[in-house]
């Protein structure tokens, strides 16, 4: 069953992420599990920012639904992204999902005091990788009421 | 190690409901009830009879409960340092466009409608448990209070 986003809009989903490999799996096995999806990527945590704030080439950028974030990027990591986020009250609705090889403790705590909405840990093993990514569509793009885009920004 | 899960819940039925839909996936669940918002933030805050609650690992939080809703319960526990990191699945009957973006400004982890069939509700509910309770790393129970 195709999990179109309410009113019969793809949902937009940002992915930040600067592992190419990654990305080409995440992008298939949301393919895979859901044709109506606009899949946005962002390689560093300042492109993040800049798509998130409509700023330079991303001025026409759609506001995501939902944001996968990876913690270990270049430039700005994915703690700093979260933390800019969360204290962005215009931004600060769309839930972010950390996504990331880290299962340090201390990693997943610190996402839970920036109020990461939750935490996977990325698995080694492609298989288990591409099932992960379908529960997060299966979830969140299915089940879970996410906030509607037609807010500010 | 068993789960810790608080159910915030006034009905008797979907506390049921609730219950068995777990115990049916996961046998790893202590599964606690709390039927308004004021014995909910007892619970948490382990006053009175709750001194020795665990903390739990994660709470399902209806928005409409008596004494104190779910909207306040969720706002008290965002603003407390020492319990805000326990992830929060609104899990409510209201689709309502105003609740479900109130509880995101709020920073409900999530938001989820109970459906009315009691097939689609066991189903929603075993959908969190292969979720939140099985995918999702969730912070360790024994840091804080």
């Amino acid at each position: 069953m195709e999990a179109i986003g309410r009113k019969g809009m793809p949902t937009e989903v940002l992915l930040v992420e600067d592992s190419p490999g990654d990305v080409r799996l995440t992008q298939e096995a949301f393919r895979d599990a859901n044709n109506a999806i606009h899949l946005h990527l962002a390689c560093d945590g300042v492109e993040a920012m800049a798509f998130l704030r409509h700023e330079g080439a991303n001025a026409n950028a759609p506001r995501p639904d939902i944001i996968l974030l990876d913690l270990n990027l270049p430039k700005m990591d994915g703690r700093e992204v979260l933390a800019h986020i969360k204290e962005d009250d215009n931004l600060k609705t769309i839930p972010i999902v950390i996504l990331t090889t880290s299962d340090a403790e201390a990693d997943i705590v610190k996402s839970y005091q920036l109020q990461a909405n939750c935490y996977l840990s990325k698995p080694v093993q492609l298989d288990a990788f591409e099932t992960l990514v379908k529960s997060i569509n299966d979830f969140w793009l299915k089940e879970v009421k996410l906030p509607q885009q037609r807010q500010n920004g | 190690m068993p789960i810790e899960v608080l159910l915030v819940e006034d009905s008797p039925g979907d506390v049921r409901l609730t219950r068995e839909a777990f115990a049916e996936v996961n046998s790893s669940i202590h599964l606690h009830v709390a039927s308004d918002g004021l014995e909910a933030m007892a619970f948490l805050r382990r006053e009175g009879v709750h001194a020795r609650a665990p903390r739990p690992g994660i709470i399902l939080l209806d928005l409409n409960l008596p004494k104190m809703d779910g909207r306040e319960v969720l706002a008290h526990i965002k603003d407390d340092a020492g319990l805000k990191t326990i992830p929060i699945v609104i899990l409510t009957t209201s689709n309502a466009e105003t609740d479900i973006a109130k509880s995101y400004q709020l920073q409900a982890n999530c938001y989820l409608s109970k459906p009315v069939q009691l097939d689609a509700f066991e189903s929603l509910v075993k959908s969190i448990n292969d979720f939140w309770l099985t995918k999702v790393k969730l912070p360790q129970q024994r840091q804080g209070t």
